[in-house]
């Protein structure tokens, strides 16, 4: 399995767990898949749910992939267009910061 | 019952010694931390060589303590610098070393431990500001600042933190007897006494006493609160 597929899997079990926990009152468009829809003008986040759907991530991918990352730091917050906009946005971003090149 | 999980971080000696003894006392598993190793030991408690400004280390920390306990408690922001002088006298690195142990230390454990603590939708953090801050103390500048800086954090985290069922408190000693108040002349901690409402100094069974109640589950309506000791 290759890392964009391994951390798609982790991103779409949080948010599933979103999903699970909201119960009926879903922020997280989950049957759509990678393009769920996040936290922006499409997405059901609001800020404080944003918060913690991120640090849900960080721990997913530290506990499943072992590897410790930080989501929201200077690089997230000043990319022209949020890597918080939908699921597959975030797993760009993640792939990123694992390999080194953001 | 699950004994509850209490991060104190400074616990080498001295107040945050003190404090890791009595929460082991009261049946919690205290995890402890200091830049070198601690003068002492004991069942329950777990130390970790963590200089609190490094963000891995503490990360680290964080990690260790979530696997194992899958929980925390209570995080209490003990460890601290001082340094006191004139401010025409002061180094800019000392500056820099107060500022980022006492602020940005604060900061980081602060933030870890709501991750931590936001599963459980329950916390409780009490910082460590001074009352050299509402005693505007000349001679502790930079202390002072860092440690109003500590309170204004406190004010603003429990306002973020509410939400996850997190307090953030803070407890303002006044001088106590420990290894930094020797070394200084007893006719200025006299004057300084004498601008406290009970003019004596601390003792660590005072400052416990608040962290105490801001522990206590019926404090969850209290939180962004500052207690100063000796009436100040």
């Amino acid at each position: 399995m290759d890392k964009r597929t391994e951390v798609a899997e982790v991103i779409l079990a949080v948010a599933r767990e979103f999903h699970d926990e909201a119960e009926g009152d879903s922020p997280i468009a989950v049957a759509r898949g990678l393009q769920a829809p996040l936290y922006g003008s499409e997405g059901g986040l609001d800020s404080l749910g944003l918060v913690s759907f991120i640090v849900a991530v960080e721990q997913a991918i530290e506990e499943r992939l072992g590897l410790a990352i930080t989501l929201a730091d200077e690089k997230a917050m000043s990319q022209q267009n949020s890597p918080f906009r939908t699921i597959a946005s975030l797993v760009d971003y993640v792939v990123g910061l694992l390999n080194g090149t953001l | 019952m699950e004994s509850p999980v209490t991060i104190i971080t400074g616990t080498r000696k001295g107040i945050g010694r003190f404090l890791g003894e009595y929460y082991l006392r009261q049946g919690h598993r205290v995890i402890g931390c200091s830049r070198s190793r601690p003068e002492w030991s004991a069942s329950g408690y777990e130390h970790f060589l963590v200089d609190v400004t490094d963000e891995v280390a503490v990360r680290e920390l964080f990690s260790v303590v979530r696997k194992r306990y899958a929980r925390l408690d209570h995080l209490i922001n003990n460890a601290g610098i001082a340094a006191m002088n004139h401010s025409i006298l002061t180094p800019i690195e000392t500056v820099h070393k107060i500022l980022q142990t006492n602020v940005l230390g604060t900061f980081l454990f602060c933030r870890e431990a709501a991750k931590l603590m936001k599963y459980r939708r329950y916390g409780r953090i009490v910082n460590f500001s001074t009352v050299a801050v509402p005693l505007k103390l000349a001679g502790e500048a930079a202390y002072s600042a860092s440690k109003a800086a500590v309170v204004s954090l406190t004010e603003v985290l429990a306002r973020e933190f509410a939400e996850f069922g997190i307090t953030v408190n803070a407890v303002g000693p006044t001088p106590v007897e420990t290894d930094l108040i020797r070394s200084i002349q007893k006719d200025k901690i006299d004057h300084l006494l004498t601008r406290q409402a009970v003019p004596r100094l601390g003792t660590f069974d005072d400052i416990a006493n608040v962290v105490d109640f801001f522990f206590r589950r019926e404090s969850g309506f209290v939180t962004g609160q500052t207690i100063y000791l000796g009436g100040v």
